[in-house]
């Protein structure tokens, strides 16, 4: 377990990486920022020294991740964060399970963003490129430096102990193996748009080629954003044992945010990419959405905000963080400020048109952003200024963000259906009367069947509807189905650009998603009761039995574990072992609910402390829940789909290269 | 919430059809500034210490969020529903709460409690809230720990 020589070395390599990669990228920002007119040999150049520091950034993790596999304990972030008893995936997710580890993760998912636009971007213009490459450079630099100066994860012990502390047993999950990645690829997506609006400003020029260079990223980095918090919503559901999935807790909305604004720019790149309108807005949108990612990953970093989520609690790192975004995200406002109004604008449009539906829809995002906003800085604010603590709790967010969505989700099967620049209402209403209609007939015979519990419930269930079968009415109009022959209406189908099914897919796994928040929140039942050995309780229908209870040992946890077999209405019976642990380093106890699923139902146990041989269970029915992750996978993979389409790809063709920018006025 | 039907008139300048969308953006946007702050005043829940609860006095049964430390050897379970008392070293007030306990719920260790208090001056919770490591205190109870004196930080780190 001692640190041997080559362990050592490597640690330092990985150390020294990190500052070449960290100067380097320093020269890049200053050379791309500075000499972006200097075109194509300096792009070369600018391309290679992005995937240099890509190279370097990886060898600083993975000598990190080195450090954590073989119990390095020289490393005084394996120290803290890691146990040599721990199973490998963990000791590696350990990684990236504390602040100077995610950082590093941050920074590694940075640079790569960087590398894969060196890359793929040889056919941008040399000036774009030069300023892209360098803004992100810039971000490379200035968090590559925070890392070092004040969160180094390189610094080391001596004389090493002879083990390490644990990893907060929370965190040892597979979920910690996925969730963070996959938010990070999220959040630090968005940085390829905000490097492209930054190089929109300086050089004042963009146009529908912009738009549709920038339009694959953003829906890459949506992707990513989408898995990261529904998986993290899964992850809270099912681990931390309290049988919610969504708490409206500050650093949920703080990856929520970036979400919504990510969403409403990839719905006006479309506006500019088809229509060469909606500019400046997209710009906007671009660095707010940036911004809303560095917001979300450092609010949480900075200590302000207490939850599971923060690592840092020394308050000089966190006003260090908060000073590199005053200055980022000003800076990129300021620039703004000063250079929108040279942004020609172009593309002229009557309200009732696709563009105006894109509109209404970033109208309504853009809106929950800002509500979602207040509702998160404003205890802190309040605690700041005023002194008094407060709590926005979920009945703030329920009221005003479902107030904003009830609408969009009323027009958003419209939207779709709607020509450019000009269109008719009524047309596209007599293509959703068949979705309308499936809608409000199936909301009356769920309301009937399940019992209208809360009573918004059956308006909640018409719009879930209305979302996901309005979804197809555009399938059905472009397939012209049940009008032609059922072998050329698929034909038809199967010949339509995947941008089109990438769009009815997306809409309907929203929809999919109310339709799982809904029935979730109306028909949720819930049980707490003493349950011992033999005994049997009852809940919806299911039947459960809790057979046997014993004590048995982990590799790093003692666990109380619970035998149960829970019978489902039709009969079947299923065994589910639910365990409380104690963590033998940390002393720290954690809950492992039981989850059995019933087709997109789960029926959901915990196991409470025994006291006197008597226990406390408490058992949850959940209809329908798997529709809220499922709706989100759905809309994930839909993005993927529009990725696939040969005129969005990554590296966009050839000819889409060529035109030249247009000037600025 | 489509756009206002009287754009699609004929006969309006292009500047009036501006004018309308914009006023239509504008509406929506003053509907939610209103919404939120409506929302802001009803539904937020502040925070008390138990002496905070005594001085500035709670109505009976208006949400409130209870923090301080529950006081050793006061937590008694019976089956499903838990007794036990929040103190800031002051002042204590009797909680009420029926459920599973959060794992990390311990005597001589920080507690927030959101429910109310009853006619009777004890405290019912809804929900206790979870908290995700043993040195974790929420700073509400921290900051109502220093204000009675109580703060010992060498037994808890916020």
């Amino acid at each position: 377990m001692a640190a041997g020589d080559c362990d050592a070395v490597s640690i330092e390599l990985g150390h020294f990486a990190l500052i070449l990669a960290c100067a380097i990228a320093t020269v890049s920002a200053l050379a791309g920022l500075l000499l972006w007119r200097s075109g194509q040999r300096l792009a070369q150049v600018l391309a290679q020294a992005s995937i240099l520091q890509f190279v370097l950034v990886a060898v600083a993790f993975l000598a990190v991740v080195q450090a954590f596999v073989t119990s390095d304990f020289s490393l005084k972030l394996a120290v803290d964060n890691s146990h040599s008893l721990k199973p490998l995936i963990f000791k590696i997710s350990g990684v990236w399970g504390n602040h100077e580890g995610s950082l590093l993760l941050w920074i590694l998912i940075l640079v790569l963003f960087g590398a894969l636009v060196a890359a793929f971007g040889r056919r941008l213009p040399a000036d774009l490129l030069n300023l892209v490459l360098g803004a992100q450079s810039l971000l490379v630099a200035a968090f590559g430096g925070f890392t070092l100066f004040t969160s180094n994860p390189f610094e080391r012990i001596s004389p090493p102990p002879l083990e390490g502390s644990d990893l907060n047993p929370i965190l040892q999950d597979i979920g910690l193996a996925i969730h963070p990645p996959l938010l990070y690829a999220g959040y630090v997506g968005f940085s390829i748009c905000f490097s492209f609006a930054m190089a929109a400003l300086i050089s004042g020029r963009i146009d529908q080629a912009w738009a549709r260079w920038v339009r694959p990223w953003t829906m890459l980095s949506w992707i990513f954003l989408t898995l990261g918090i529904a998986m993290g919503s899964y992850w809270a559901y099912y681990e931390l044992g309290w049988g919610g999935w969504w708490f409206w807790d500050p650093v949920e909305n703080a990856s929520f945010m970036p979400w919504l604004a990510g969403t409403a720019l990839l719905h006006s790149a479309l506006v500019m990419e088809k229509r060469n309108a909606l500019k400046i807005w997209t710009i906007f949108l671009s660095i707010i959405t940036f911004s809303l990612s560095l917001l979300g990953t450092f609010l949480v970093r900075s200590g302000i905000l207490t939850s599971v989520h923060t690592f840092a609690s020394d308050p000089t790192r966190g006003l260090v963080i908060l000073t590199i975004l005053a200055v980022l995200i000003g800076g990129a406002f300021l620039l703004f400020a000063l250079r929108a109004s040279s942004l020609r604008q172009g593309g002229l449009f009557a309200p009732i048109s696709r563009e105006g539906a894109l509109i209404l829809n970033n109208l309504f995002l853009a809106t929950a952003v800002g509500a979602v906003l207040v509702g998160t800085l404003y205890p802190l604010l309040l605690d700041a200024l005023a002194g008094t603590t407060i709590s926005v709790g979920a009945p703030f967010f329920n009221l005003t963000f479902g107030a904003l969505m009830a609408p969009l989700l009323l027009v958003l099967p419209f939207g779709p259906l709607l020509p450019w620049k000009r269109a008719d209402l009524v047309a596209a209403g007599q293509r959703l009367a068949g979705a309308a209609v499936l809608a409000v007939f199936l909301t009356i015979l769920v309301s009937a069947l399940g019992g209208i519990s809360i009573s918004l419930a059956p308006l909640g269930l018409l719009l879930g509807f209305w979302v996901t079968f309005g979804a197809f009415a555009e399938l059905i109009e472009r397939g012209r189905i049940g009008r032609i022959p059922v072998g050329e209406s698929v034909r038809r189908l199967v010949g339509l650009p995947r941008t089109i099914w990438s769009t009815a897919l997306g809409h309907m796994g929203l929809g999919l998603t109310v339709l799982g928040i809904v029935s979730v929140s109306a028909w949720e039942t819930e049980l707490v009761t003493t349950l011992n050995p033999g005994e049997t309780a009852e809940l919806s229908g299911y039947t459960l039995a809790f057979d046997s209870f014993e004590q048995v040992p982990g590799p790093n946890y003692m666990a109380d574990t619970g035998h149960f077999t829970v019978t489902a209405p039709g009969g079947g019976t299923k065994t589910l072992e639910a365990e409380r642990r104690t963590y033998v380093a940390s002393g720290m106890p954690t809950t492992e609910a039981a989850i059995e699923t019933y087709g997109l139902s789960q029926f959901y146990l915990q196991l409470g402390e025994p006291l006197d041989n008597t226990h406390v269970v408490r058992i949850w029915y959940k209809p329908y829940i798997l529709l809220i992750w499922l709706g989100a996978l759905v809309m994930a993979g839909a993005g993927v789909l529009s990725l696939t389409d040969r005129r969005l790809r990554v590296g966009a063709p050839q000819r889409t290269a060529k035109p030249a920018m247009e000037p600025a006025e | 919430m489509t756009m206002p039907s009287a754009v699609r008139r004929k006969g309006w300048s292009r500047k009036q059809k501006r004018l309308a969308v914009i006023m239509g953006l504008g509406l929506v946007l003053v509907v939610a500034a209103a919404l939120v702050l409506t929302a802001l005043r009803d539904q937020i829940v502040f925070f008390y210490s138990p002496t905070d609860v005594q001085t500035r006095g709670v109505e009976a049964g208006h949400p409130i969020r209870l923090g301080g430390l529950v006081k050793d050897g006061s937590w008694v379970r019976e089956g499903q529903s838990n007794t036990f008392v929040v103190t800031d070293g002051a002042t204590e007030i009797v909680a009420h709460y029926v459920g599973i306990l959060p794992d990390l719920f311990r005597e001589g260790q920080g507690v927030v409690a959101e429910g109310a208090i009853g006619p009777d001056g004890s405290f019912t919770a809804t929900n206790v809230l979870a908290k995700h490591d043993e040195n974790y205190l929420p700073r509400e109870v921290v900051d109502a720990l220093k204000a009675q004196g109580e703060w010992r930080p060498e037994t808890a780190t916020p």
